[in-house]
């Protein structure tokens, strides 16, 4: 019995090991619908943009290395490169000042694009609520995932992570094309 | 010889008289005060006396007393002899309503950024200064954030409570 086995009752269908998606199987084939293809593929090849301002950024790196090794999650390669990547990872306090780069930054993503705000200070502005700090950077770009701590250990990092992972995996390959999502880029500003 | 506060409150008094006042040495620093036109004419002085050669600004910054009418706004140098490797601190006072100050960019270079600093968070208009605009706050900030009568907390959130977090 692990002692934290209480975080996993309850609903979290998150698992490292998927059995794969739902389908007809045969000898020598298997049909599937064509987004759950999509979606398992992009999960597992996540390209992550690193955009750490501050300490998550150093817990960040950890979780990179050896011991904690996110590259097990399909997250091989860090990239500075926008255009390339598919998830934005915003570490630290971001001050109003560096507001306009992360929205930047952002904007040259290409779609599908997704972002995670991790620690405090991204997620909230944390313990800087003051007149110089973005308060969360929700405030000017949509987040899919907030990981809690200050800064949030490696776990928290990983688990972050691996709800991207859910949320690419299972998103509908018509999403991006919605109203919904049109609006809800609109009170963005984002065209 | 290497310099004393005695040593260099004599020659102050002797060249500028009755102008430099509120001598004092908190933690054994010289501070001095002079009337805010004077600014230039001390530094420069200090700078230029061969046996004080003041000659690098190691601080700029002002401070905010609003209990102080008239006298809201201090502006406070630090300066260092290299030769002697001796500090002191400098300060004028002005009008928060007015509060037009000399620049010193052109007799020490340090001054152009941290002048630039103090005007950003004081709102103190250093006079002649060849830049002066906002450089660590985002440009559209229309107020002055460390003057007293500003809140710390960023005023445009909603979502902290009061009670929680007290503010």
């Amino acid at each position: 019995m692990r002692p934290v086995q209480y975080n996993l009752t309850g609903e979290n269908n998150i698992k490292l090991l998927e059995e794969g998606p739902e389908g007809y199987s045969g000898e020598g084939y298997f049909a599937t619908t064509l987004d759950k293809v999509v979606g398992l593929a992009r999960k597992n090849s996540i390209w992550p943009l690193p955009f750490a301002t501050s300490c998550c950024g150093i817990e960040f790196m950890a979780t990179m290395a050896a011991n904690y090794d996110m590259s097990r999650f399909g997250a091989e390669r860090m990239a500075f490169s926008p255009r390339q990547c598919d998830l934005m990872m915003v570490m630290g306090t971001i001050a109003k000042k560096m507001g306009p780069i992360v929205k930047q930054v952002y904007l040259q993503m290409a779609e599908p694009r997704w972002v995670l705000a991790m620690g405090a200070c991204a997620s909230s502005g944390g313990i800087f609520d003051t007149y110089s700090v973005l308060q969360g950077i929700d405030q000017i770009i949509p987040v899919d995932v907030y990981i809690p701590g200050c800064p949030p250990r490696p776990e928290a990092v990983i688990d972050g992570f691996m709800r991207v992972q859910d949320l690419v995996g299972k998103e509908s390959l018509r999403r991006r094309n919605g109203e919904r999502y049109k609006e809800l880029m609109e009170s963005y500003g984002i065209q | 010889m290497s310099l004393t506060n005695d040593y260099i409150k004599s020659k102050l008094t002797e060249k500028f008289g009755d102008q430099v006042t509120n001598f004092e040495e908190p933690y054994h620093m010289l501070s001095f005060e002079a009337p805010k036109d004077m600014n230039l004419k001390v530094m420069q002085y200090l700078y230029d006396e061969p046996d004080l050669s003041f000659r690098f600004l190691t601080d700029l910054c002002a401070v905010h007393y609003p209990d102080n009418p008239g006298r809201e706004l201090a502006i406070v140098y630090h300066l260092h002899s290299l030769v002697d490797n001796f500090r002191i601190r400098f300060k004028v006072f002005t009008d928060i309503n007015t509060p037009d100050v000399f620049t010193s960019a052109n007799l020490f270079s340090a001054a152009n950024w941290m002048e630039r600093e103090t005007y950003d968070f004081y709102g103190v208009n250093f006079v002649g200064h060849p830049n002066l605009k906002r450089i660590l706050n985002v440009d559209e900030m229309d107020y002055f954030p460390m003057r007293r009568e500003f809140p710390l907390e960023d005023q445009t959130r909603i979502d902290k409570d009061d009670d929680m977090f007290g503010r």
